[in-house]
């Protein structure tokens, strides 16, 4: 296979270090509190603290060709936790990645398919652009779709991969449309216009394909008039916020979660009946460690009267992964032959502890993450996993089918 | 080692196909087009010859489409001399583009032509074949394997036949291989550098041009297929499709 000069271990982390993602890898002090931390480390060749090691030392090949080098589902345990403050999760895991793919490294079948999508489609689950409305066919309220009709707006929702094409994330994207209707600000979508953001293609290397996504989102975005960006994936909130202003594209966004909880007085009044439940809720990683949000969400399901809110053991900061950032979200089948597991099956097991009736969540992901584990751990129908917005829209009677 | 590659664009198969208001023909306005995928594979057969002991690729394709994207990915892969051939009106059926691609790759005088030995909007044959009758050259099908031979002026091929049995074949150049699937699957570039090659890849543009005219093809009528007595298509709500499957799983002693 065909090889590209790329810098050498010790001289990419170098370079790492200057790029402004934490402090250089190379204090890297070999404390192990990463690989200890880290939820699929047990099952890693090289996980964190040896992949420094290794690629410092002059065995970067040994790294870029191992399987372990996709095996991170970015949870930012190791990132959260490091005592010399090194950026692993958002800056070594994806340089590493980067530097195997342009050295000629495959990576894993189910990453290509899903890289290609994105470069060809500008979505994830290799749909047809032209579908991308397909969530607000015959819905009751009025979409304004921007990509048609050019408007001010003050909200412009990008709605995102799954909610726009998977079935039961459409559900959301639709109850969403309504709740924003009903809170009477004017917003607006991009319909055939909205590409995927590209938070999980940097992740898994793919910078290329990233920087051809912040330009082609930026060219759409710039022609729009609108105060903030809202968005339901806590991963394009997080690269909207920090890796788009890296190339000048700079944008008022909030996730959904921190929208809503700014307007709890305006929510007040919406409730037309309790909710009876049990919730325990899952810190989404983005959201939480990587983004420190944690009440915003919790300030949203203790609004819901009938509602009682229990923690899991791992909760806020500490919370478990569901396994399906930074690429996890593909490569489940890798991570499971490399002796890994499903994370969000650990998590379920987490959540029905708690004796919750409802696993409430806030990333488009982990509905069918955690509804699969459920069924998985034999406790479908005893734990319903809903997003946040399903569980407001049922309470002001927005929903179109009784989902709780 | 000369080795050509031709490289199709076919009707991708995402958006629903439609048939335009003379009944006769798709209305490819609205279709969008990828790379035909044995062309892709027969491309990575290519560039792994190349990569196993020297060889020049050189990849012919019909401008239309979303060719331009797919002829920088292959000179991102590692193809040498990338030729474009502009075309005047439709993309042409496979007799007709077998005429167009031999007129452009006789100056090439290649050992080893690679095409795919399929695509699925082949009208009126497979192209692979056409090609090898326009160059009047030998031709070999359904190939899942090249590899420099013992011999010089040789290579030697993997043949697929029915029932699973493959044939090792010695094959003297210059040859017409249709490829069926390449050693591995076509490999992942990252788009990096598909970027870095929009930037300095050279096109060699040429009009396609044939010397006498292929008789054109004519289509009556184009239909969708229609669904067949013996299949059941399941209708209703997700709950009733799912509880038939059941029903049909339980029948066939699949599922108690």
């Amino acid at each position: 296979m065909a090889t590209v000069e790329a810098p050498r271990g010790a001289e990419l982390l170098k370079q790492l270090g200057k790029a402004g993602d934490g402090k250089p890898p190379l204090g890297c002090m070999q404390c192990g509190m990463c690989a200890a931390s880290c939820p699929l480390g047990h099952a890693m060749e090289f996980p964190p603290r040896k992949l420094i090691l290794q690629a410092a030392s002059g065995h970067l090949d040994k790294v870029l060709t191992s399987p372990s080098l996709w095996m991170c589902v970015a949870c930012y345990l190791c990132s959260k936790r490091c005592p010399r403050g090194i950026e692993l999760t958002d800056g070594v895991w994806p340089a590493l990645r980067d530097a195997a793919m342009q050295q000629g490294f495959q990576p894993p079948a189910e990453l290509q398919e899903t890289f290609q999508n994105v470069f060809k489609y500008g979505n994830i689950l290799g749909r047809s652009p032209r579908q991308r409305m397909d969530w607000a066919k015959d819905l009751d309220v009025r979409v304004l779709d921007l990509s048609k009709e050019r408007r001010p707006v003050d909200v412009l929702w990008l709605v995102g991969c799954y909610p726009s094409y998977y079935p039961r994330n459409q559900l959301v994207a639709r109850a969403f449309a309504r709740l924003l209707t009903q809170l009477g600000v004017t917003w607006g979508v991009l319909g055939v216009q909205e590409r995927a953001i590209g938070e999980c293609d940097r992740m898994f290397g793919e910078e290329g394909l990233f920087e051809t996504l912040v330009e082609a989102n930026r060219k759409v975005l710039d022609k729009q008039d609108f105060r903030k960006l809202v968005v339901l994936d806590p991963h394009a909130f997080h690269a909207l916020k920090k890796y788009y202003p890296r190339f000048g594209a700079w944008y008022a966004v909030q996730h959904y979660t921190t929208f809503l909880a700014d307007r709890l007085e305006q929510l007040k009044p919406l409730i037309a009946k309790p909710v009876e439940a049990v919730v325990t809720y899952h810190d989404n990683c983005c959201l939480g460690r990587r983004s420190g949000c944690y009440d915003p969400p919790r300030s949203l399901l203790e609004l819901v009267p009938g509602v009682k809110l229990v923690e899991m053991s791992r909760t806020r900061d500490n919370a478990l992964c569901c396994g399906g950032g930074g690429g996890g979200m593909w490569l489940d089948a890798h991570i499971v032959a490399q002796g890994g597991q499903r994370l969000s099956d650990r998590r379920v097991a987490q959540a029905a502890e708690t004796g919750a009736d409802i696993l409430a969540v806030s990333c488009p992901y982990e509905l069918a993450r955690f509804e699969d584990a459920a069924k998985v751990a034999g406790l479908e129908g005893r734990l319903k996993v809903r997003d946040i917005i399903e569980i407001l829209a049922e309470c002001m009677d927005l929903g179109e089918r009784t989902t709780l | 080692m000369n080795i050509a590659v031709v490289v199709r664009q076919v009707p991708d198969l995402i958006e629903p196909l439609e048939i335009d208001s003379s009944g006769a023909t798709l209305d490819l306005s609205s279709a969008s087009f990828i790379v035909n995928e044995s062309d892709d594979h027969a491309l990575e057969q290519a560039i792994l010859v190349k990569e196993a002991g020297g060889a020049t690729v050189s990849v012919v394709a019909l401008d239309f489409g979303d060719v331009d994207n797919t002829l920088y990915t292959a000179a991102a892969k590692g193809a040498d001399r990338i030729i474009k051939l502009s075309l005047d009106g439709e993309p042409p059926s496979p007799r007709a583009a077998a005429a167009l691609y031999a007129a452009a790759l006789k100056p090439l005088n290649p050992d080893l032509v690679l095409v795919g030995v399929q695509a699925h909007d082949e009208l009126d044959g497979g192209l692979s074949p056409f090609l090898a009758a326009a160059l009047g050259l030998p031709y070999v099908g359904v190939i899942c394997g090249v590899r420099r031979g013992a011999e010089p002026g040789t290579v030697t091929v993997c043949k697929e036949f029915p029932g699973a049995v493959m044939a090792q074949l010695n094959v003297k150049l210059p040859v017409v291989l249709g490829i069926v699937g390449a050693e591995q699957p076509p490999r992942y570039v990252p788009v990096a550098k598909i970027r870095a090659a929009m930037k300095s890849a050279q096109f060699e543009e040429q009009v396609a041009v044939a010397p006498g005219a292929t008789p054109p093809l004519s289509i009556c009528r184009l239909e969708p297929p229609a669904s067949g007595s013996h299949a059941e298509m399941l209708s209703g709500s997700e709950d009733e499709v799912a509880a038939r499957i059941a029903e049909i799983l339980a029948q066939k002693g699949l599922r108690k």
